[in-house]
């Protein structure tokens, strides 16, 4: 490796410095809110003064249960999640593994759909929502969400199936493997990195997810946490509870953030795969 | 090999099925919506109305009610905030995603810290980070406005997110500070793939960084950056729930997809919601269309 010289250390470490501190200030700012009540709040000090948890209790005890909106959240993701990568793998195969006619067409259509404003399904959305008796219920959710988990899900699996070497598959198909033999006992041990790297993002797509969420649900307690939080008010409309927002913010994103640094290099590579050809 | 072909269709069709019946056929019964009188209190009481929805009395487009033209109507605002969000949010995050990622294609200590670090704000849900910069933003109490005021950069108060004339542009920093990181994976993805040996002998021959950089990486990485964009830009025209929370959904800063939704979930009026959304998905796909023409970005592949 080349030398650098000093100052351009300097100037690296300092910029480095620069980006670090613009990514999480303003998300430890957000904790060191979520820790203050009464004056503190109104202080910009990064540090509280005397710390409490009483935003954390506020949120749980409070008129709209947020215990509930997390609960809902996390089912309705699972779900999600499970249910595209349930019908995502096999429809992967097909399109990674096997050459047949209209596959070109099919695979720009996953893309288009997973890359059109959802807003535009929003008025016939809600109409099927609604004749399936699933409005205002969570687990309804699980329709809309199918939209974008879907194909971003096969699209994905697909890049990574395209790269299982085709010998392993030759092989397989020799020794009389069927399909689904190929994929769940041939391929699988290969391909559960992907998978990992798959359902983390179609999760926190999921997770995220807020317009069908305040357009399905309209109960407090049927509703995301998404949502909860936009919607956590004061005692009056003039005094917004920053300190319980925060808290509400706060416990929404930690779990977020561990998956992110622990699965870091699958995710990464998740991202990467469906936009860039090595 | 035609049982193959067969075992791919088989496998395909519970997907094929389920996309029609969650994008397809909503999609198609919207288009239907849009030439209906159709409210939300009763879907099936609405009643033909052909094209007024889109050109009659106070139809999208050519509304003779319109006296101060088309662009002062809130659609005509909501188009032009939802481009000039767009394209400004889109040329910024390529901008600092660029940056960040020539800064992490860098060998030093402390490389895999930073990268960490990048990652922070593109794992915080949007609602979340719009809440936490409403937060910091906020006029009286805001971290941001005491920093400026104690520095002497201004010298009263901003209401960032309530202000006309800036909240749009608070939007579009919110935004870029969540994107910026994943545009830096991307082009960081992509810088990886650039053969080492080509800097190796750049450097030998003595040429410039910069023009290392502008002749040699840069056409390397065009087709990724490119298809970054085109990403990011189709997800930024459909923004809706960073700019419903900060600035309240308010008319100054609405975009075209929270333009759909008040009509048609808020007003009821969903045969105008859904011709607004359908010109939206048209607006939309035109515009993609001519992106990936001029930039000649192929998105998929046919073979493999």
């Amino acid at each position: 490796m080349k030398q650098r010289s000093t100052l351009a250390t300097v100037l690296l470490y300092l910029i480095s410095a620069v980006v670090v501190v613009l990514s999480l200030y303003p998300f430890v700012y957000a904790i060191s809110t979520s820790l203050k009540t009464g004056n503190a709040l109104f202080t910009a000090d990064l540090l509280p003064s005397n710390a409490d948890l009483r935003n954390y209790r506020a949120l749980f005890e409070g008129v709209q249960p947020f215990g509930k909106s997390l609960v809902n959240s996390i089912v309705v993701c699972f779900l999600t999640v499970a249910f595209a990568m349930l019908m995502g793998i096999t429809a992967a195969y097909a399109l990674g593994r096997i050459r047949f006619k209209g596959k070109g067409l099919l695979l720009v259509s996953l893309l288009g759909v997973s890359m059109f404003p959802q807003v535009a399904v929003l008025s016939g959305m809600f109409e099927l929502i609604q004749s399936l008796g699933l409005y205002n219920k969570v687990l309804g959710l699980v329709v809309p969400y199918t939209i974008f988990t879907l194909p971003f899900t096969v699209w994905i699996l697909t890049t990574f199936m395209r790269e299982l070497p085709g010998e392993l598959e030759e092989a397989a198909i020799m020794d009389g493997c069927g399909p689904l033999r190929i994929i769940f006992q041939v391929f699988m041990p290969l391909l559960w990195p992907a998978l990992v790297s798959t359902g983390l993002l179609a999760f926190i797509g999921a997770w995220n997810e807020f317009m069908f969420a305040l357009t399905f649900v309209v109960s407090d307690t049927e509703r995301t946490v998404p949502v909860a939080i936009s919607l956590i008010a004061g005692a009056t409309a003039f005094e917004i509870p920053w300190g319980t927002i925060m808290a509400g913010s706060v416990i929404v994103t930690v779990p977020l953030l561990l998956l992110v640094f622990f699965f870091q290099k699958r995710i990464v590579s998740g991202l990467t795969a469906g936009a860039v050809k090595g | 090999m035609h049982s193959r072909t067969r075992t791919a269709w088989l496998f395909l069709t519970p997907m094929i099925v389920l996309m029609l019946i969650v994008a397809v056929w909503p999609l198609a019964r919207s288009i239907w919506f849009s030439f209906t009188d159709t409210n939300i209190n009763d879907i099936s009481a609405g009643q033909w109305v052909g094209l007024e929805n889109y050109f009659g009395e106070y139809g999208l487009f050519f509304n003779p009610n319109d006296e101060e033209g088309f662009w002062s109507g809130d659609w005509g605002i909501s188009i032009r905030n939802t481009f000039g969000f767009a394209v400004v949010s889109v040329v910024l995050e390529t901008l600092t995603g660029l940056g960040v990622a020539l800064l992490l294609n860098q060998d030093f200590k402390g490389r895999a810290l930073v990268r960490t670090a990048v990652l922070v704000p593109w794992a915080i849900p949007t609602i979340v980070s719009a809440k936490m910069w409403g937060w910091m933003l906020n006029d009286q109490f805001g971290v941001i406005n005491t920093l400026l005021l104690n520095a002497g950069l201004i010298s009263s108060k901003i209401a960032w997110t309530a202000e006309p004339s800036y909240a749009l542009w608070t939007v579009v920093l919110v935004d870029v500070w969540k994107t910026t990181p994943f545009m830096a994976l991307l082009v960081l993805a992509a810088l990886q793939t650039v053969p080492k040996d080509c800097y190796e002998a750049a450097r030998v021959d003595g040429v410039h960084p910069l023009r290392v950089f502008w002749r040699i990486t840069l056409p390397l990485i065009r087709q990724p950056l490119m298809v970054a964009i085109v990403f990011r830009l189709l997800d930024s025209l459909r923004v809706f729930d960073l700019i419903y929370v900060l600035t309240s959904n308010g008319s100054s800063t609405i975009s075209m997809s929270g333009f759909v939704r008040r009509e048609m979930v808020e007003y009821g009026n969903m045969g105008f919601g859904s011709a607004a959304s359908t010109s939206l998905f048209l607006i939309i796909m035109l515009t993609a269309v001519i992106f990936l023409r001029l930039t000649r970005v192929k998105l998929a592949e046919d073979t493999p």
